[in-house]
């Protein structure tokens, strides 16, 4: 057997190299092949789904930055902006969870620095196998301390995320990552701002070494195999603490006005930072790799170009500031060598040991990449799937023990055991941590404060991806609207398994048509996002679960609403509740079966709820709120009661059985309570906004009242909600 | 005509709770100065917080690098001459590498790191940051850390104990300390510490994270303001 050429081995299809070397002009080198395998991979130039994303809204009154940069930009208000991206390290994270989540948490937080912002917030949506499994428990326990470990180190506060277990993430755990900065607009470091001819690239922060070499650009690009635990060297090893000296450093750099540009290290390394900054500027680069920092004196061109070391920045500064920025970099500590320079022309030159290793044009590596239309089919036994709808199977289950399997399902029951390894504290500004509906951090200085929801609906996505992806944007904007913020924009983070087959790319195309339908309705525009394809093994994928990444704004963060009840008070149920349990929380547990069609959603009536929620919170109006989703209004009855240690007696409305009333995952529902005397406000608030308001019940007691259907004490609840995920951990 | 009392806040690299600190300084009317882990003097600060974070990445011992910060000298000096040191989280196990708290911070019972609040019983009115709060008095605040196990030798701790050195303890919302709510296995719950002249206080809590109404708890707003009127009183 021979080896395979070399452009295969490095990921590029023959067609690709025949498309290389008419760029070029002559045969690329090894050098160039392997720029070309890392900036042309999956991971990096979005060569499967461009194509589909161009159809996304990403166009709104407060978005300053859209799709492309290193993140996007919205405006709220008072001259500052917010600045937040999602992405994906699931694929390293399955060889190597713990440094593979670490480095995920560094790798979104210089994003959102290299925009010139300071980062305020992390939120960590997170999947995994069942916990019964050894292996599932290893990653699982990995990802959580490897969050922790990054982000307890570098003083970012980890408020929020969702952690969901199904049987495809077994071999294919979905580690996301959003982070969220805050900056004045004016300090913003956009591709608007001026770069000069002649100004120097300056590498700032750790030393290159192998280190990630082809990491996630290549790791995330292929699926993962049997034997792949042998790419475990693949892995990137994170440095926690240096990390925050370039944050340090880097903000230091911005608010002093010293830079030009500043652009993050992360996938394809040092040729995707200089090549980018280059074809922003319009500009060439020369690079001389000489001056790059090593952590191994034998480092060859192509590793140094293709390195992904962590915790490295590249800002592009004019000579007559490079003293200034040199001086800062070494009161933190940071080596920073001046690296190249951009030049007239669109030329990338690489040299070292006084020879050119490289030269190819900066703009065919950054921005043009090949572009694939994939053929898609929707998959086979889709349709049946839908017709097997549980919610007319014969329910033979005891309601209240169904409530408490429900109540302790791993998907429902308390995440304390993971977010309590998370600092949600520091930078003194969660007025909501782990939870709540929707993480709430206030902006210093300001009343204002941000809400920030992480969503997605792997099940209804397996059912129906386009319904999937819409349910996703309109309960993220729910949760968010539900604490009282307005809904704003959106990032995301696509997980899908491999777009070569018809199905996968089926999948992911209606599932951006969901959620471009969604977020068209709901006026939150889509600010940009990743794709992580090739989520699979042994051709079986996860299913579609496109993350949706929502931003709010409280105009003050003292009229946000939590979700706990108080003693005597109304409970209402926002919103209707149909005989829709396909794809719930309640089929898979108590009638074993992931089937069925996803709850219709209309979302002319989401949108009202959500005006409704924000009108309410802004009068003052709530006690509590809290959105009423998986596990249906049982379970959100229960989550806002046991918060609290305070009980309820509801009558269940409607003649539907007690299932559907208690079970069904109905859309653009909330359970909310109110004061007596403010009873009416909420009635004729909700009417104003055409919003159906049904009365409940009352809270208060130590028990929780279904009706005549069943009751349990909130003391058993909770023990039943809290004990659920550290007993499969056998803790 | 009195000022408002100067505190002191040092930033090590790898400081995260330094502006917290600062912030809880200025809600509570005290002035709030950034202090520099290089910096050879004080500033004329009257008393002096070491904050909570990862100095140095804390990849030897936690706090094991930053005691030979060359801000220590001067810290050292200040706290022989009776000036008010605070050492939080992080802060705290630098003070007890440092030689001037006893005891030392290991790894958490769990073995994980802990993010929670806690209620702590205030154990001696004789230290900054209990000056003029009764013992016995509980206060709700958080911990987030990862070692924050005290222990001791069996003569220190029994000396630490004798000697009335146990500045707060880890326990129930009525101020019964039993091993339930020992949230880190310390030995006998033990949660902060002060030195024999009682001018010097570490814990592993955080009062800078528990003054604001609006974001939860203020159980750290009696021990702040006790600290404002300890620096007050050598101005």
């Amino acid at each position: 057997m021979s080896d395979p050429p070399l452009h295969r081995a490095l990921g590029l299809t023959d067609d690709e190299l025949e498309r290389i070397r008419e760029t070029i002009g002559r045969d690329p080198n090894p050098n160039e092949l392997a720029m070309y395998g890392v900036m042309w991979s999956e991971h990096c130039s979005y060569k499967s789904s461009k194509v589909h994303l161009r159809a996304l809204p990403t166009r709104g009154r407060h978005v300053l930055v859209g799709p492309g940069q290193d993140a996007g930009v919205v405006d709220v208000g008072d001259g500052l902006a917010v600045v937040f991206k999602m992405e994906s390290h699931s694929h390293p994270s399955a060889l190597e969870p713990y440094q593979g989540a670490a480095t995920g948490v560094g790798g979104i937080v210089r994003d959102i620095v290299a925009m010139g912002a300071r980062p305020i917030a992390s939120l960590d949506p997170l999947m995994f196998g069942p916990l019964t499994q050894e292996r599932n428990r290893w990653l699982f326990e990995g990802v959580v301390a490897g969050i922790g470990g990054y982000g307890n180190c570098i003083g970012v506060p980890t408020v929020g995320g969702e952690v969901k277990f199904a049987e495809p993430h077994s071999l294919n755990p979905t580690v996301n990552v959003m982070c969220v900065g805050v900056a004045p607009v004016d300090r913003l470091v956009t591709s608007d701002r001026e770069v000069h001819e002649g100004s120097l690239l300056v590498l700032f922060g750790a030393a290159t070494g192998r280190d990630g070499i082809g990491g996630v650009s290549v790791l995330a690009s292929r699926t993962l195999e049997e034997g792949s635990d042998e790419q475990r060297p693949s892995v990137q090893i994170g440095d926690p603490f240096a990390e925050k000296l370039l944050i340090e450093a880097s903000l230091e750099l911005v608010e002093r006005g010293l830079l030009e540009g500043l652009q993050d290290l992360g996938g394809a390394g040092i040729t995707c930072a200089v090549s980018e900054s280059a074809s922003r500027a319009g500009l060439g680069v020369e690079l001389d790799l000489d001056a790059v920092p090593l952590r191994a004196p034998d480092l060859e061109a192509f590793e140094i170009l293709t390195s992904e070391s962590q915790e490295r920045m590249l800002a592009i500064v004019h000579p007559s500031r490079l003293d200034e920025v040199l001086e800062v970099c070494s009161r933190w500590g940071l080596s920073s060598p001046v690296v190249g320079r951009l030049v007239a022309g669109g030329g990338l030159r690489v040299t070292m040991g006084g020879t050119t290793v490289a030269e190819v044009p900066a703009r065919s590596l950054a921005d043009e990449g090949p572009e694939y239309v994939r053929p898609m089919a929707e998959p086979a036994g889709a349709a049946e799937l839908r017709e097997d709808d549980p919610t007319f199977a014969t329910i033979t289950a005891e309601p209240r023990e169904a409530f408490l399997a429900v109540l302790s399902s791993p998907n429902v029951a308390s995440k304390r055991w993971v977010y309590e390894q998370y600092d949600q504290l520091v930078q003194g500004g969660t007025v909501l941590g782990p939870g709540a509906d929707a993480a709430v951090v206030r902006i210093e200085g300001t009343l204002k404060a941000i809400a920030l929801a992480t969503d997605g609906k792997g099940r209804f996505g397996r059912l129906d991806p386009y319904l999937g992806a819409a349910h996703a944007v309109a309960e993220a904007a729910r949760n968010v609207a539900t604490v009282g913020a307005r809904p704003l924009a959106i990032t995301n983070c696509l997980n899908f398994g491999n777009p070569e087959r018809p199905e996968v790319m089926w999948q992911f195309a209606e599932s951006v048509r969901g959620i471009s339908d969604a977020c068209r309705a709901l006026d939150t525009p889509v600010t940009g996002g990743n794709v992580s394809f090739y989520n699979e093994s042994g051709g079986s994928a996860i299913w579609p679960t496109p993350v949706i990444g929502m931003l709010g704004l409280l105009e003050d963060h003292r009229f946000v609403v939590r979700p706990a009840f108080r003693p005597g008070d109304l409970v209402y149920l926002l919103g209707e509740t149909f005989p829709e349990l396909g794809g719930s929380e309640f089929a898979e547990v108590v009638v074993g079966t992931i089937s069925g069609r996803p709850p219709a959603l209309d979302l002319d009536r989401e949108g009202a709820l959500h005006g409704l929620l924000v009108a309410a919170a802004r009068a003052d109006l709530l006690t509590s709120a809290h959105d009423c989703s998986e596990g249906g209004l049982a379970i959100a009855l229960a989550e806002s009661a046991m918060v609290a240690g305070t009980g309820f007696a509801v009558t269940v409305p409607g003649d539907l059985p007690w299932y559907a009333s208690l079970f069904s995952e109905s859309a653009s529902r909330a359970v909310v309570s109110v004061a007596p005397e403010r009873a009416t406000g909420l009635e004729d608030l909700a009417a104003a906004h055409g919003v159906a308001c049904a009365p409940l019940g009352e809270t208060g007691g130590p028990r929780m009242v279904f009706d005549t259907v069943f009751e349990v004490t909130v003391e058993e609840a909770a023990r039943a909600y809290e004990d659920a995920i550290p007993a499969l951990l056998g803790r | 005509m009195s000022r408002p009392p100067r505190i002191g806040v040092v930033t090590f690299p790898g400081s995260l709770d330094d502006r917290d600190a600062l912030r809880a300084v200025r809600f509570m009317g005290g002035e709030g100065v950034p202090l520099w882990h290089a910096d050879r003097d004080l500033h004329g600060v009257d008393a002096v917080i070491l904050p909570g974070g990862f100095s140095y990445g804390d990849y030897l011992r936690c706090g094991a690098i930053a005691r030979f910060a060359p801000i220590m000298d001067p810290v050292v000096r200040f706290a022989a001459q009776g000036g008010p040191v605070v050492g939080i989280c992080n802060g705290f196990q630098i003070l007890c590498e440092a030689g001037l708290l006893p005891g030392a911070l290991i790894r958490n019972r769990s073995l994980r790191f802990i993010c929670r609040f806690v209620d702590v019983r205030v154990e001696t009115s004789l230290t900054p940051l209990t000056d003029g709060i009764v013992a016995g008095e509980v206060l709700r605040v958080p911990v987030k850390h990862g070692e924050g196990q005290f222990i001791a030798g069996p003569d220190d701790l029994a000396r630490v104990e004798e000697r009335g050195l146990v500045a707060f303890r880890y326990c129930a919302p009525d101020g019964t300390v039993d091993d339930a709510h020992n949230v880190n296995g310390s030995a006998n719950a033990i949660a902060g510490v002060r030195n024999e002249a009682g001018n010097v206080v570490g814990l592993m809590p955080h009062p800078e994270h528990a003054v604001d109404p609006d974001l939860g708890p203020t159980g750290g707003q009696p021990m702040l303001s006790s600290l404002l009127s300890s620096a007050l009183a050598r101005v």
